[in-house]
């Protein structure tokens, strides 16, 4: 069984208990323990179910690579599915629950997969994509809802989440990945030569395997002490930052770096603190010392609880004093598992035997080992595990040829296999932003290609690998590489003082090579009812990757999506280059042939709530709020959102029946403008100064009439096109001075319209003599609109606003009311209206003394609902509503706004083409139902002819459409086929399925079709 | 080709799966090829297909320079709907989403399309006005789509916050049958199909040069070889510029990545799909259980395949005040795909400059779900000369400003 | 995240602080050309996987627009300049030439 051991231990503090639960039991650990490492000292080895077979599983690494004990950490906001055991911190009530089996995991149903595939391996690779196909329906109502709930690992949280989140924006010369003695030397040696230096390193640890592997002196002490001395350098330069707990997720172009730093996950709901960082890093280099990983070796049932990788094995004892078993038998293809053996041996837990895959075993490791009264059998492998939860033992026999078992087989009793099958290095930031690998054949493994690395927005490489990531799984060697890479690192980012810190001594113990073992065996009758795992996780064996081979999946990409080899939470870590070896042998191919799959970011999962940071809630998107804004708000002011804005939909009032609601507001605001005066908050209009000598003919060009001719002091509408002749916008242009204008936009498009004159001026007419200047957020603006409008502006005084003094489409600038203010006389009601500017500052002044100059008059604020009823009254149109995109003055009856004296405009060349010119393209028409109280819906097509069912042939569709309460009918405006021919016809809408209303066409102005109201 | 059931699987179980053949063949590229077809992507794949079966042409040999499927056919968030408002669009899509109903059944191969429902929600007023105008397009063209309340889309997926602070869900455009499938199997499953027919597909095969006389095309250069050939498609999305360079004409797309992203499975949480896209983001979630997520497009040209993080920065953030649970679930990985973009955003299914050159490209965002019908047309259009659904997506519609633009409505992403 | 540097302002920023606006030193074709022309310029794009010139603005900046040359396979950025220019700086044009012997000019 596995046990904490007597002593040891160098990351735990034992003097400090820490309760937790598992699966609702109580259990204790230490503080320093991993969930993992506290939940095996408490000989909890059976810790999770598989995908698909349902397999009893236990822990096979001590860190990131962990594919098999995932469990859901927490409760209520604070729950979440999937944490891998060997990154969870084990913190005072921690609970953890395992997942994905029913009813317990002890007993779980669902491995009725695991015993029906022994049986008849039905459950094969891409099995689902020959079967469930008849009857058809099945698949939605049974196949897959079964499916579904079978897959799926955790229970998705249900409540919002009760963390918060932040992001750091930093910017360093070089960003060192990872704290091992590689990492920790790049980082020394770049920071002497003057660079800004962070270095992040995953676990809450600095020292990476250094802390392990006692075996080896650094600079005459141990490696574990030798880190310490080079943190304490480190912490103290002033030059250097540095984070543990702290995982780049993820490299991109030109030196973006992303690092995911779990703040609190280990004391959570702290005060104070998010629960992750996101650190958003813009890095000179990047050193990428991120170390290499253990494969294990694909071994028949080589996923019983209690196989494990070797150096986890070792981890566990020397990291956190837990034995993982009692009896241990050790399967290598390496020097390096022996001191997994020698770890055991050390802490007391027996060594059943060494078998080494190489037939000959020389080292000094294994001499060691021998030594030690280990027993080592060269040429040896594992045939076979025995046991269900728990291993019981091995079956073990002479291997010959390629990894298969041969001649008499023996059976070893033990409860821990320790596997290696050699070590990936960690290539994955260094492939995520395009650098390339080679394949080394002699140590077995990809490496990065120093020539072929990811390059900067300069083209040069900025990135580089050191270490053990960099092929390197020597100390030494990692000492050195470590040290050069951060020498380069600093010296490209111009910072090369010569300093080089002095070099320790390295006393490590030689190793000789591997023999790589990529399947045992590879041939014979291997695969009949026993189970060679290589991605635990997805349940994929060395099997189905064979028959994905076979079936002509033969890509490694193929491969990998066909078996679901590599997809799951642990992204293949373990299993990836075992998978493509195997490949590799099938198709008779060499490994680099085959390749590897792609390295997304991130390396390790990162949480949605890191990624969204601050920007949640009301911190979600910026609001742009007038200086009225609260004043609305005060007034019952119903808002909704106009691009960014926040504009008050309606006015809703409290009456002796309650509070109106918005259809009542808006009649009440409608009737009330008509007869009365209204007041509109206008502010969010766009406002955009053009000047300049050539802005006359600048804006000829940017607006489809002619602008240059207006008179300083006058008003004219105008259009904007786009180059494909469509229209996008629309304003009343004021020629505020001889070479001044000001255009107004609508709200939404202000920021649209002036960068699109920008990009005309700037690299279209760039010697033109104009600058733009946007001027929306300067001024606020109210339209006084309405039959006693000018009484109010008249009460207010200082500005005489007669029509004599100021006529329709004209403009004046003076002191109202004490305010200095821009009154435009327009209307966009059909009303006698004058909108008045004020600087911004002074809008709710402005405001209030309107409200309260207008009370005697009868005026009441309006929102845009109103205003956009009395627009479509008046037969305006409104950008969005009438156009979409597709839609050219001319469709909109507003040829007259186009001139045809101008030479050329933005939109003229394309307005000539031959779909644009052609007759009966849509037109605006306006629509009279036969029902007046019928109000046709928003977006209703009429037809050619109605027909029972469809297909029915469509000739237009409803823009707009209101009751009027000035009419008192319904209204609508339409873009019909030909429309300007159709006058009188009568159209049929099918709005539902068995309802058809008939409209009759006419003018789209409803209202005051001469324009007295407004021009009195 | 032996078929695929549960029957076959059984039996295959006895003996080890050891007598499963090849999916699709591995020939040997002959001389010369009726048509010939460059990109082993779904639409490439699906044109073979339709080709053989409903035209009865089967000398023909699709060229692969990688492997099948690993373009966007394999990188996409295999979202399929119909419910478009241009007539030409809904066409095409509909057809495609018919296709797809019984595809399982036609190929015999379990593409997993999965009806569950697409739900696009409309977050303002505008937005609510251009799905009810859509939504009346969809009913007369005999598309089923519907406006559902807020109410009822808290009932469909009751994981969502309809009253987010900024923008509150005011309503949603409803398509019951739109859905999903799975992706891979698309490519695989057309593939198969395709082969059986008769069809030759060649994979790691590059075509580096178009041979062309005063008649029109003649042939294709490739890594393994000149192939003479009749007609040519070009079908590769993303590279179609670099292709229709080796023709020598040039077409109205630009290439710019697209980013998506998968979460770690969970246990289903969520059973249709959602687009919200004032704020740019959608969401599903897989058989596998992974929450599929799809971001923005770059605005700028680009041929790497590679993720990008300000467009799932943006993404996540939408998603997680639509659906606020997702915050403590992970990214697990992300990527991009390379998307040819038009003028209007809609694809091009044509004839090109070089008479027997066609060219089916463009789809931007939105190939995927359009695989069946843009094989079926542009195998008409191959085999005929003309098809009545590819006949709108020709590329002379940008002569005449005859766009086809869907992001009328609202910024609607594919 | 591309990093460009604003040739008017000389600020080097993440590419979310700009915003991009597509090919380059199109020739603007407008009333009187014919349609093939206008289509072209509407239209048709190089779309090179290789060097490409393209349009920026500093939009979260200092708001001009300027261009780049890029190479849309690796990312390299060969240079930034103003956009008051019908073709790329002479000097532009050797260094990329250069860098990419085989690219075919601008």
């Amino acid at each position: 069984m596995a046990h904490r051991l007597p002593s040891g231990g160098l990351v735990i503090d034992r003097s400090k208990p820490v309760e937790f639960t598992f699966n609702g039991q109580k259990l204790k650990g230490f503080e320093g323990d991993t969930l993992a490492s506290a939940l095996l000292a408490n000989d909890q080895v059976l810790l999770g179910r598989s995908f698909k077979y349902h397999r009893p599983r236990g822990l096979i690494a001590s860190g990131a690579e962990e594919p098999n004990a995932l469990m859901g950490v927490g409760e209520g906001p604070r729950f979440e599915p999937n944490q891998r055991a060997t990154g969870v911190e084990l913190h005072q009530g921690l609970t953890a629950r395992t997942q994905n089996h029913w009813p317990s995991l002890g007993f779980d149903v669902g491995a009725l997969n695991s015993w029906i595939a022994s049986r008849a391996p039905v459950f094969s690779a891409g099995f689902y994509y020959k079967t469930f196909m008849f009857p058809r329906v099945a698949w939605k109502h049974v196949f897959e809802p079964v499916i579904r709930r079978a897959a799926g690992l955790g229970k998705p949280p249900k409540e919002a989440d009760a963390d918060e989140y932040e992001h750091f924006h930093v910017h360093c010369d070089v960003l060192v990945v990872g704290g091992g003695i590689a990492g920790l030397s790049a980082a020394r040696a770049a920071a002497a030569n003057g660079a800004r230096v962070l270095i992040c390193e995953q676990t809450p640890h600095w020292g990476g395997r250094a802390l392990v592997e006692t075996e080896t002196q650094i600079g005459g002490m141990s490696g574990a002490d030798w880190v310490r001395g080079e943190v304490t350098a480190l912490s103290g330069m002033e030059n250097v930052t540095m984070r543990t707990r702290c995982m780049t997720s993820g490299l991109y172009d030109h030196g973006y770096a992303l690092l995911y730093e779990r703040v609190a996950d280990h004391v959570p709901g702290a005060e104070g603190t998010p629960r992750h960082r996101l650190w958003r890093v813009r890095a000179g280099r990047i050193v990428v010392a991120t170390g290499a990983l253990e494969r294990p070796i694909p071994f028949a049932n080589n996923d019983v609880p209690g196989v494990m990788l070797a150096s986890a094995v070792r981890d566990y004892v020397r990291l956190w004093g837990v034995a993982p078993g009692e009896k241990a038998v050790v399967f290598t293809t390496n020097d390096d598992a022996y001191r997994t053996a020698l770890a055991l041996h050390e802490a007391g837990v027996a060594v059943a035997a060494v078998l080494d895959a190489r037939a000959e075993v020389k080292g000094e490791l294994p001499a060691r080992a021998r030594a030690a009264g280990i027993e080592v059998r060269a040429g040896y492998g594992v045939a076979k595990v025995k046991g269900g939860k728990r291993v019981k033992g091995v079956e073990i026999g002479r291997l010959t040829g390629m990894g298969q078992v041969g001649g008499r087989r023996e059976e070893l009793a033990c409860d821990l296999v320790a596997m290696s099958g050699g070590w990936s290095p960690v290539v994955h930031l260094w492939s995520h932003c395009g650098g390339k690998l080679t394949w080394d054949a002699e140590a077995a493994m990809f490496r990065p290609d120093p020539e072929r690395g990811p390059t900067g927005h300069d083209g040069a490489v900025n990135t580089l690998a050191c270490g053990a990531a960099n092929g390197y799984l020597h100390t030494d060697l990692c000492l050195s590489d470590g040290r050069v890479a951060g020498m380069s690192a600093a010296s490209a980012t111009g910072h090369s003082r010569g300093e080089m810190p002095e070099a320790p001594e390295v006393q490590a113990i030689p190793q000789a090579h591997p023999r790589p073992l990529w399947f045992m065996p590879a041939r014979g009758k291997y695969a009949h009812g026993t189970k060679h795992f290589l991605d635990y996780q997805n349940d994929v064996t060395a099997a189905d990757v064979q028959l994905a081979a076979r079936e002509g999946y033969e890509s490694v990409e193929h491969a990998k999506r066909y078996t679901t080899l590599g997809m799951a939470t642990d992204q293949g870590k373990t299993s990836n280059i075992n998978g493509l070896a195997i490949l590799a042998d099938q198709i008779g191919a060499e490994i680099p042939q085959v390749g590897t799959t792609t390295f997304r970011p991130p390396y390790t999962p990162i949480s949605f709530g890191a990624i969204t940071g601050r920007a949640r809630g009301p911190l979600f998107k910026a609001v742009r709020k007038t200086p009225m804004h609260d004043r609305h708000a005060a007034n019952g002011a119903d808002f909704e959102p106009v691009g960014d804005w926040e504009r008050p939909y309606c006015f809703r009032r409290m009456t002796p029946e309650g509070r109106e609601s918005r259809a009542q507001a808006v009649t009440r605001e409608i009737l009330n403008a008509r007869q009365k005066v209204g007041l509109l908050d206008a502010s969010t209009l766009g406002k955009i100064v053009v000047k300049g000598p050539d802005a006359g003919k600048f804006l000829d060009l940017v607006y489809t009439n002619m602008m240059s001719t207006l008179k300083p002091g006058r008003c004219r509408y105008g259009l904007m096109c786009n180059e494909n002749g469509f229209l996008f916008d629309d304003g009343v242009v004021v020629r505020t001075g001889e070479d001044e204008f000001l255009c107004h936009t609508t709200s939404g498009g202000a920021d649209r319209v002036h960068a699109h004159m920008e990009e005309w001026l700037q690299t279209e007419w760039w010697d033109f003599q104009v600058y733009t200047q946007q001027v929306t957020d300067q001024w606020a603006q109210v339209a006084v609109a309405g039959p006693n409008a000018r009484k109010v502006l008249e009460k207010l005084g200082g500005v005489d606003v007669s029509d004599a003094a100021l006529p329709f489409m004209s403009y004046v600038e003076g002191t109202l009311g004490g305010l200095p203010a821009r009154i435009f006389r327009i209307s966009f009601s059909g009303e006698l209206s004058y909108e008045v500017a004020v600087p911004a500052n002074l809008g709710l002044a402005l405001w209030e003394k309107l409200a309260e100059a207008g009370e005697e008059f009868g005026a009441m604020p309006y929102g845009t609902e109103a205003l956009h009823v009395m627009r479509a009254e008046k037969g305006f149109i409104m950008i969005g509503d009438e156009t979409d995109g597709t839609v050219t003055p001319q469709d909109l009856a507003l040829g007259w706004a186009v001139s045809k004296k101008k030479a050329d405009f933005i939109g003229k060349r394309a307005q000539e083409r031959a779909f644009l010119a052609a007759k009966g393209r849509k037109q605006l028409v306006g629509l009279a139902t036969e029902d007046p109280a019928e109000v046709l819906p928003d977006g209703a097509h009429a037809v050619k002819e109605v027909k029972a069912k469809s297909r029915m042939i469509t000739i237009g569709h409803v823009t707009s459409s209101y009751f009027s309460p000035t009419l008192g009918r319904s209204i609508a405006m339409a873009l019909i086929e030909g429309g300007s021919e159709r006058m009188g016809e009568v159209l049929s809408f099918p709005v539902a399925k068995d309802k058809v209303v008939k409209a009759t066409v006419v003018d789209p102005v409803f209202y005051d079709k001469e324009g007295e109201r407004q021009n009195v | 080709m032996k078929r695929y059931s549960a029957f076959a699987i059984a039996k295959e179980a006895l003996g080890y799966h050891v007598g499963w053949e090849r999916a699709w063949g591995n020939p040997e590229p002959k001389p010369e090829y009726e048509v010939v077809i460059v990109g082993a992507g779904g639409h490439g794949l699906a044109t073979a297909y339709y080709l053989a079966k409903n035209h009865g042409i089967t000398n023909v040999v699709v060229l692969e320079k990688g492997w099948l499927g690993g373009g966007n056919t394999g990188r996409n968030t295999t979202i399929i709907r119909s419910n478009y408002l241009q007539d030409p669009s809904a066409e095409i899509f509909e057809l495609s989403r018919r296709l797809y109903e019984d595809l399982s059944q036609k190929l015999n191969f379990n593409i997993m399309f999965s009806p569950r429902g697409v739900l696009m929600l409309a977050q303002t007023e505008h937005e609510l006005r251009a799905w009810e105008r859509t939504a009346h397009a969809n009913r007369l063209f005999g598309i089923e789509s519907e406006m559902v309340t807020p109410e009822r889309i808290k009932r469909i997926v009751p994981i969502i916050n309809i009253e987010g602070p900024r923008y509150p869900v005011l309503g949603g455009l409803w398509q019951a049958r739109g859905g999903t499938a799975r992706h891979d199997a698309v490519a695989w499953g057309y593939a198969r199909a395709a082969s059986d027919l008769g069809v030759d597909i060649i994979q790691q095969c590059e075509v580096t040069g178009i041979d062309r006389d005063e008649h029109g095309v003649t042939g294709v250069r490739t890594s393994r070889g000149a192939i003479r050939c009749k007609k040519l498609c070009i079908v590769v999305a993303g590279h179609s510029g670099v292709l229709a360079d080796m023709a020598g004409f040039r077409l109205p797309v630009e290439s710019v990545p697209l980013q998506a992203l998968v979460s770690e499975p969970i246990k289903p949480c969520i059973d249709c799909v959602v687009m919200a896209n004032t704020v740019h983001g959608y969401m599903s979630q897989s058989d596998k259980g992974e929450l599929v997520i799809g971001g923005g497009a770059d605005g700028y040209n680009a041929y790497t395949q590679r993720g990008s993080f300000q467009h799932v920065e943006e993404t996540v953030r939408a998603l997680t005040e639509t659906f606020p649970m997702i915050s403590r679930l992970r990214m697990l990985r992300q990527w991009g795909g390379i998307v040819d973009m038009t003028g209007d955003r809609s694809p091009i299914i044509s004839k090109t400059p070089v008479p027997g050159i066609f060219i089916n490209c463009g789809w931007g965002t939105g190939g995927f779900k359009a695989i069946p019908g843009s094989g079926w047309a542009m195998a008409g259009l191959v085999a005929k000369g003309e098809d009545p659904v590819a006949g709108p997506f020709s590329l002379d519609r940008f002569t005449e400003g005859r766009m086809i633009d869907e992001s009328v409505a609202a910024a609607v992403a594919h | 995240m591309l990093l460009l540097t604003c040739p008017h302002c000389g600020v080097s920023g993440d590419e979310t602080e700009f915003a991009p606006g597509g090919e380059a030193h199109l020739k603007r074709f407008g009333p009187g050309s014919s349609d093939g022309e206008f289509e072209t310029y509407l239209f048709y794009r190089r779309n090179p996987k290789g060097v490409h010139f393209e349009r920026w603005r500093h939009a979260f900046g200092c708001g001009k627009w300027f261009h780049a040359a890029r190479c849309t396979v690796t990312m390299e950025v060969f240079g930034t300049y103003p956009a008051d220019v019908t073709e790329p700086p002479a000097e532009l044009v050797e260094t990329i030439r250069a860098k990419r012997p085989e690219w075919e000019g601008f």
